[in-house]
């Protein structure tokens, strides 16, 4: 129990996957400008990157290991997120039609999301079972949620800012996502290494 | 869709600086920041991204009669990850120090934007011999951001450079700029400096053509 808790609090705040692991990074600087998207990119990023994770590791345990396939890892791992995606789209939007039309226009961007890919890798070189890396998966997931909204809140407010003029754009979102990263370090001491 | 007329020249040096994947475009910035905590990582990391980006432009652009387009993005993504498994393992052959610092980040090189942003933009459409230079054009491009940001950081963050000590014993390593922190505010500086140095160039040549329009 303890060592599901500390992957848990390991992946949303020790190794932050955006501020200090540095993926998904793309969508990070991409749908951060407003807090409504951001909160929608992180919903549809969590429900993808847990069943991605759990999906990735069912594949590599009982197909490619038994198989001997394991240099096929990237291209395997890149096809079953982009089916978990599609999936989702499609089951989403049967089911229910209002969660389609929230999340529906993120979920193709999850795709090249590296984060989920690197989830799915991470599992691998970890060794994690079939429940960790569904908590892995989860864990970096909400993280990355977490931060992004943190991170378009601060945007909204630098958005109506006086930014000096060669600071703009993204410039200034890199100063203050290094800020947020170097408190983030603070977390650091949370979990003995 | 109508050709334009295309200069060989141009397509590759819009890379370098016009349209440089990372200062102007702004993407595939996992790699650009993970890795460029030494000059050696950044420079490895480029050079694969490099190999990947030439490499699957030529296919893509070469196979673009035969990919329809309903399943064009999948069969990208195939190409660039046939290809990344493809550097991946030559660097487990050949450097394997390197490819273990780099850990995640040489499969990752699938889902750097650029690389699908430049199948989808410019390989699908245009001949194989222009994709082939504009692929080389935001490699390199690529290339010399990637070893700025690695030579930055690894110079105040190390007081290193390429694993050569470039300071006396005096030296007191600024540590933040080789943690996660630093790469984003040198990558902010980098951006900035960027900003500033286009927005110049713009007002000298409007000064210089105000000038000329005078003198005449």
């Amino acid at each position: 129990m303890q060592d599901y808790l500390l992957i848990l609090i390991g992946t949303i705040l020790v190794n932050n996957f955006v501020l200090v692991k540095f993926l998904g990074l793309c969508s990070f600087m991409g749908v951060s400008k407003k807090l409504e998207t951001a909160i929608g990119m992180g919903l549809a990023t969590t429900f993808v990157l847990t069943l991605s994770s759990g999906c990735c590791n069912l594949i590599d345990t009982y197909l490619l290991i038994p198989l001997g396939l394991e240099y096929l890892r990237t291209i395997v791992f890149i096809l079953v997120i982009a089916v978990v995606v599609q999936f989702t789209e499609m089951v989403m939007h049967k089911t229910s039609p209002v969660l389609y039309q929230v999340l529906g226009i993120y979920l193709p961007l999850i795709t090249v999301n590296c984060a989920v890919l690197a989830v799915a890798l991470l599992n691998v070189q970890l060794g994690h079972g079939f429940i960790e890396a569904l908590l892995y998966g989860f864990g970096a997931a909400v993280g990355y949620s977490l931060v992004l909204v943190l991170f378009a809140g601060m945007r909204e407010r630098v958005a109506v800012a006086d930014v000096p003029l060669p600071f703009q754009g993204s410039a200034i979102a890199m100063i203050t996502a290094g800020l947020m990263s170097m408190a983030f370090m603070g977390f650091a001491g949370l979990v003995a290494q | 869709m109508k050709q334009k007329e295309l200069d060989g020249y141009q397509e590759f040096m819009k890379g370098l600086w016009k349209e440089n994947p990372t200062f102007v475009q702004v993407l595939g910035m996992c790699p650009t920041l993970a890795v460029t905590n030494s000059a050696i990582n950044a420079v490895v990391m480029a050079v694969a991204t490099f190999f990947v980006l030439v490499g699957s432009s030529f296919l893509v652009s070469a196979l673009q009669r035969w990919i329809p387009s309903q399943v064009r993005i999948s069969l990208y993504v195939i190409i660039i990850a046939t290809f990344v498994t493809l550097a991946d393992y030559s660097l487990l052959a050949t450097l394997p120090a390197v490819h273990k610092q780099l850990g995640a980040f040489i499969p990752l090189i699938v889902v750097n934007c650029i690389i699908l942003g430049r199948a989808e933009a410019f390989a699908s459409r245009y001949p194989v011999k222009y994709a082939v230079l504009d692929a080389a054009g935001m490699g390199a491009g690529f290339f010399l951001s990637l070893t700025m940001l690695g030579t930055v950081r690894e110079i105040l963050g190390t007081g290193t450079l390429f694993d050569i000590p470039l300071f006396g014993k005096g030296f007191e390593p600024w540590v933040t700029m080789i943690l996660p922190p630093g790469g984003f505010i040198t990558l902010g500086l980098l951006l900035l400096l960027s900003n500033w140095v286009t927005k110049k160039r713009a007002e000298f040549l409007k000064q210089v053509a105000a000038a000329q329009q005078e003198g005449l």
